[in-house]
C-alpha cells in the first residue's frame, strides 16, 4: 500500500522556489531518507507533509488524506520528531511522554501502559522521573524521538534525529531506528550519509529543491557509476545543477 | 480531552516558574500593605476615602490580576520559540484546545490571587462578610480578559516584547484607567470617557458592588466586562488559529 505520494508538491517563497514539483511515492513500512546540501528543500518537504508549511501549488497524499484539504486527519495519523530537539524542559521524561499519549488521544489505564511500554523500549527507566532539561543531548533526542512514536503514528518523520550527537548516542538511535522497520513508515533527513546508507530502504537525494535521484544505496552508486555511496551523492547531488 | 492535558503541562510549567508565581501572587499584597499603611496616615478631615480598606481591596485585585496577561503572553510566547511547539502544531490540537489550555491553568491562579488580597485585608480592617465569595465569581470576567489580552499579546509579540507591552503597559494602563488609584470622573473630558469605554473600571467597580451587598449594581458594570472577556477570547482562538496556519 502506498504510504505517501506527492503530486508536484511545490513550495515557493516570493520569487525563490524551494522545493519544485516534487512527485514521489513511498510505500508502507518503509524507510525512506532524503538526503541534500543544506538548502536542498529537504527541511521544507518534511514540513509540507506534517502541514507546518502549506504548499504553493501540488499536494501530498498519506494513506488517503491530502495534506491540502484535510490537514486534521493527516496530524492524526503522522508523528514528528523536528530537527531541534523538542522536549517540554520543566517536565520529567514521564510527563513528556503521558502528555503526548494524552493529546493523541489514549486514556485512562492505556496511557500508562503506552508509557511503560516505550519506557522500556528507549531504555529510559533510568531517567523517567528526571526533568527535561537536566538531560544530556543524545537523551533529550532520545526522548524526542519517543514522544514522536507513543501515538503510534502509521507515518514517522525524522528531521535529522541525529543531528550535534556524539558516535555512541548516534549508534544508539540508530539502533532505536533500526528496531522500527517494517512497522512503521518513516522518512528520515539527514546529513550523515552512512547513516542513511545503513538505515533505509531508499534514499532520495534533493538539490535546489529538486528530487535528482531515487534508488537503494546499490541502485544509486551503480547509477552514478561511483566506487561508493559518498562518491555517488556527490556526482548525483552536481547532476541537475 | 487532549486540551486537558496540554492544560495540565502548562499548570506544571508555571507552578514549576516559583520566581514568576510568588512575584505574580505576593505583589498585590506588597501594594495593599503599603496603601493601607500610606492610608493610615492621611488626615481624616481630607475626605480621601479611596485607600480605605473596603474600597482598596476590590481595586487591588483587580489590579493584580493585570499580571496574568504577564503570565499568560510570557508562557505563549516563550513556547513559540521552541521546537516543542512545532511538534504539538503537528498534533491533533486545535486553535481552541491551545487557548483553552492556556486559559484553564490560569483562572484558578487568577481566584487564588483575588482569595489571597481578601485574606490579606482581613487583617487589615476589612470587615469579613460573604460578600468575599461573590466578589470571588465577580473578578472571573476580567481575569479572562487579563489572560486573553495575554494570550493575543504573546502570540504576535515576541518574548522581550511582551515584557513590555504586558509588563508595564498593559499594567499601566489598567492602573490609570480603573478607579482604584483616583476616581477618573475627578479629571474628566477624553480620560473619562476612555475609562468608561475599558472593561477596568468596570471590573473595579463590580468588585466594589459585591463587597458592600449592592447586589442590583454589579450586573450593569459586569456586563462590559463579560463582553470584553468574550470578545477577547474569540480573537485569541482566530489569531491563534491564523498564526498556526502560518508558515513555520
Amino acid at each position: 500500500m502506498t504510504a505517501i505520494k506527492t503530486e508536484n508538491l511545490t513550495k515557493k517563497y516570493k520569487d525563490k522556489t524551494v522545493v519544485n514539483n516534487l512527485n514521489l511515492e513511498i510505500k508502507e513500512g518503509e524507510l525512506f531518507a532524503l538526503l541534500g546540501v543544506n538548502g536542498a528543500g529537504k527541511s521544507t518537504t518534511i514540513k509540507m507533509l506534517t502541514t507546518l508549511v502549506t504548499p504553493t501549488s501540488g499536494d501530498a497524499i498519506l494513506f488517503g488524506k491530502s495534506i491540502v484539504s484535510d490537514r486534521q486527519a493527516v496530524k492524526e495519523i503522522t508523528s514528528v520528531s523536528p530537527q531541534e530537539t523538542a522536549v517540554a524542559l520543566n517536565l520529567t521524561v514521564k510527563e513528556n511522554l503521558q502528555l503526548m499519549a494524552k493529546i493523541y488521544g489514549f486514556k485512562g489505564s492505556q496511557v500508562n501502559e503506552k508509557v511503560s511500554e516505550i519506557i522500556t523500549e528507549f531504555d529510559l527507566e533510568e531517567i523517567e522521573k528526571s526533568k527535561a532539561k537536566t538531560l544530556s543531548g543524545g537523551w533529550q533526542r532520545r526522548l524526542s524521538i519517543a514522544m514522536a512514536l507513543i501515538s503510534e503514528p502509521k507515518i514517522l518523520f525524522l528531521d535529522e534525529p541525529t543531528l550535534g550527537l556524539d558516535v555512541l548516542a548516534r549508534r544508539e538511535l540508530w539502533e532505536q531506528i533500526e528496531k522500527l522497520k517494517g512497522n512503521t513508515t518513516i522518512i528520515l533527513t539527514t546529513h550523515y550519509l552512512e547513516e542513511a546508507e545503513s538505515l533505509s530502504d531508499r534514499i532520495g537525494i534533493m538539490n535546489k529543491g529538486v528530487l535528482n535521484a531515487v534508488g537503494t544505496a546499490n541502485e544509486l552508486i551503480e547509477r552514478a557509476e561511483a566506487k561508493d555511496f559518498e562518491e555517488a551523492f556527490v556526482k548525483l547531488s552536481k547532476e541537475a545543477v | 480531552m487532549n486540551m486537558l492535558a496540554f492544560a495540565t503541562r502548562n499548570t506544571k510549567e508555571i507552578l514549576r516558574d516559583l520566581l514568576t508565581l510568588l512575584f505574580g501572587l505576593g505583589f498585590p499584597i506588597i501594594l495593599l500593605l503599603l496603601l493601607s499603611a500610606i492610608n493610615a496616615g492621611i488626615p481624616e478631615e481630607v475626605g480621601n476615602t479611596m485607600f480605605e480598606i473596603q474600597n482598596l481591596t476590590p481595586g487591588i485585585t483587580v489590579f493584580g490580576l493585570s499580571f496574568m496577561s504577564l503570565f499568560a503572553s510570557m508562557l505563549i510566547s516563550k513556547d513559540r520559540t521552541t521546537s516543542f511547539i512545532l511538534r504539538l502544531f503537528t498534533s491533533p490540537l486545535r486553535a481552541s484546545d491551545y487557548i483553552l489550555g492556556y486559559t484553564l491553568p490560569l483562572l484558578p491562579m487568577a481566584v487564588i490571587q483575588t482569595a489571597i488580597c481578601y485574606i490579606v485585608s482581613l487583617f487589615l480592617g476589612f470587615e469579613f462578610n460573604i460578600n468575599i465569595l461573590l466578589a470571588l465569581v465577580v473578578n472571573i470576567p476580567i481575569s479572562v480578559v487579563f489572560i486573553s489580552l495575554g494570550l493575543l499579546f504573546g502570540t504576535v509579540l515576541n518574548e522581550k516584547a511582551v515584557g513590555g507591552i504586558c509588563g508595564a503597559l498593559l499594567t499601566n494602563l489598567s492602573a490609570w484607567f480603573s478607579n482604584i488609584w483616583f476616581d477618573t470622573g475627578l479629571v474628566g473630558g477624553w480620560f473619562e470617557t476612555v475609562a468608561d469605554i475599558l472593561p477596568f473600571s468596570h471590573a473595579v467597580n463590580a468588585g466594589r458592588y459585591a463587597v458592600a451587598g449592592d447586589y442590583s449594581q454589579i450586573m450593569p458594570e459586569l456586563i462590559w466586562v463579560i463582553v470584553y472577556a468574550v470578545v477577547l477570547t474569540v480573537t485569541a482562538v482566530i489569531v491563534f488559529s491564523i498564526s498556526m496556519k502560518k508558515d513555520k
